[in-house]
């Protein structure tokens, strides 16, 4: 059999994801993160009226990181994102786990050359990302701020 | 004795006088739950981190394999095996614990099918006994080849699940009522180019079809010679196109099965069934020597296969060569 025969007898044949149902679960449970968060910013709006918008946006990311790491330290986060893809990966949880998981992993090489070294593992090419990106968008912000 | 291209039949008697298997806490829910001589409560088994928890896993089962029969490691001309982690640290290390010469292999899941072979040559020849022992751990290959365990990635459905296990035999000259390596036929490595480290089971298919229909061309015999041709860790697609495979050449398996879709039942969702260099050696020290044992089997082809790459390879693009050896095993009274 040819290697392009072969390839197609693969593609045609090998078991694919059930599209409907990983998409159907990562919006159940992508769009619950997302109640989550938004009931802590009610929460937070109702208990400390004093409070800037901006402020209570911090907190509400710092609260969801908490339990997105405390969901992945006592080993749930994982079981979660098993069944939701997408939907557990792409809320702020899903950065605390990418940068609390690899921490835990690697803690047993040491606290420097272990945990420390390989906690960006996952999450660097994001932060990498992120950054270049917003520097890009700030300078396109800027040579458009100057023809106005 | 060479047979055709790439097969050996043995001259001289080589018995498999010992098996010992150790699964782990996941495998022992599965289909063979009834069949291990050991199962581990959990995945560390007491020790510092899953590395050793896989030292110690095989260094149990050498010594368990080794006093099951009254056999001192200082008897055995040499340990053999290998297992899936860089330099294969778990079997040099487990081998430092033993007084005996040591022999590290590498073929990815294949590694138990090659120990067999060079085993079996040397038993063969010169050598009284040569201890035969591989291992695979979920978390230590899920952290090489995959992410951190902790990670909330979805599996896909082609993914294999890597079975937490170890496997070891004993080879020996000493006559009894054991079942006997008859031959082996030595695979070559193939590429098809496929590049998804996640179908593992399609990569490795064409490979086990060449080292089957090689050695069914090389002994001359046919598929219904064997009451069962077992292959290591295909899966259920795997074993399919496998089975696809062969048929086009004209050889119908009717008596195919892969160790690695037998080892999870269904309700356990472990893709499409297990893999590693644990998994072929732990189905055959528990189910498929026991079976043989008992002369419920009587011949079997055995078939370990492996998928050759690493996540560099992976990452920079290579496609995934495969690699399968048959071994041949039979009783010996119904030689």
């Amino acid at each position: 059999m040819e290697d392009k025969q072969y390839m197609e007898y693969v593609h045609a044949n090998a078991q694919k994801s059930n599209h409907l149902v990983t998409l159907v679960w990562a919006f159940i449970v992508g769009g619950i993160i997302c109640c989550i968060g938004q009931g802590f910013g009610d929460l937070f709006k109702f208990a400390l009226p004093n409070w800037e918008k901006s402020k209570i946006a911090a907190l509400v990311s710092m609260t969801m990181i908490f339990l997105g790491s405390f969901l992945t330290g006592i080993g749930v986060y994982d079981k979660l994102g098993a069944k939701a893809g997408g939907g557990s990966i792409v809320p702020i949880t899903g950065f605390a786990n990418s940068v609390v998981s690899p921490a835990m992993e690697f803690n047993k090489e040491g606290i420097v050359l272990g945990m420390m070294a390989k906690m960006f593992v996952v999450a660097g090419p994001i932060i990498v990302a992120g950054t270049v990106s917003s520097v890009a968008s700030g300078i396109i912000y800027y040579i458009v701020g100057l023809f106005q | 004795m060479k047979v055709g291209k790439q097969t050996y039949l043995l001259d001289n008697k080589v018995y498999i006088q010992s098996a010992y298997s150790l699964a782990g806490p996941y495998e022992s829910k599965g289909n063979f739950r009834d069949y291990f001589d050991c199962v581990m409560e959990d995945d560390e088994w007491k020790c510092k981190s899953h590395e050793m928890a896989e030292i110690e896993m095989q260094r149990f089962v050498i010594g368990e394999c080794l006093s099951r029969v009254n056999v001192s490691p200082l008897d055995c001309g040499a340990i053999m095996g290998g297992d899936l982690i860089n330099q294969i640290v778990p079997t040099s290390f487990s081998a430092r614990d033993f007084h005996t010469p040591f022999m590290g292999l590498y073929n990815a899941c294949a590694t138990f099918g090659e120990a067999l072979s060079i085993a079996s040559t040397l038993v063969n020849g010169d050598f009284d006994k040569i201890v035969c022992c591989t291992s695979s751990h979920y978390a230590t290959a899920e952290r090489q080849y995959r992410y951190p365990l902790e990670l909330g990635t979805q599996p896909t459905p082609e993914s294999q699940w890597t079975v937490t296990g170890s496997g070891a035999v004993l080879l020996s000259k000493k006559a009894g009522e054991y079942p006997l390596v008859k031959g082996y036929t030595i695979g070559r490595v193939l590429d098809f180019g496929l590049t998804d480290p996640n179908n593992m089971g399609g990569a490795m298919a064409p490979a086990a079809a060449n080292t089957i229909i090689t050695h069914f061309k090389d002994t001359g015999r046919s598929p219904d010679y064997y009451d069962l041709i077992i292959t290591g860790d295909l899966g259920r697609f795997g074993r399919e196109t496998l089975h696809y495979l062969c048929k086009k050449e004209g050889y119908e398996l009717n008596n195919l099965n892969d160790c690695g879709s037998m080892m999870y039942c269904d309700k356990q969702k472990a893709g499409q069934g297990g893999s590693g260099a644990g998994c072929c050696s732990l189905v055959f020290a528990s189910y498929l020597y026991k079976k043989l044992v008992d002369k419920s089997l009587k011949k079997i082809l055995f078939v370990p296969t492996g998928a050759m790459l690493s996540k560099d390879s992976a990452l920079q693009g290579e496609s995934i060569p495969g690699i399968a050896h048959a071994v041949i095993i039979e009783r010996e009274d119904f030689y």
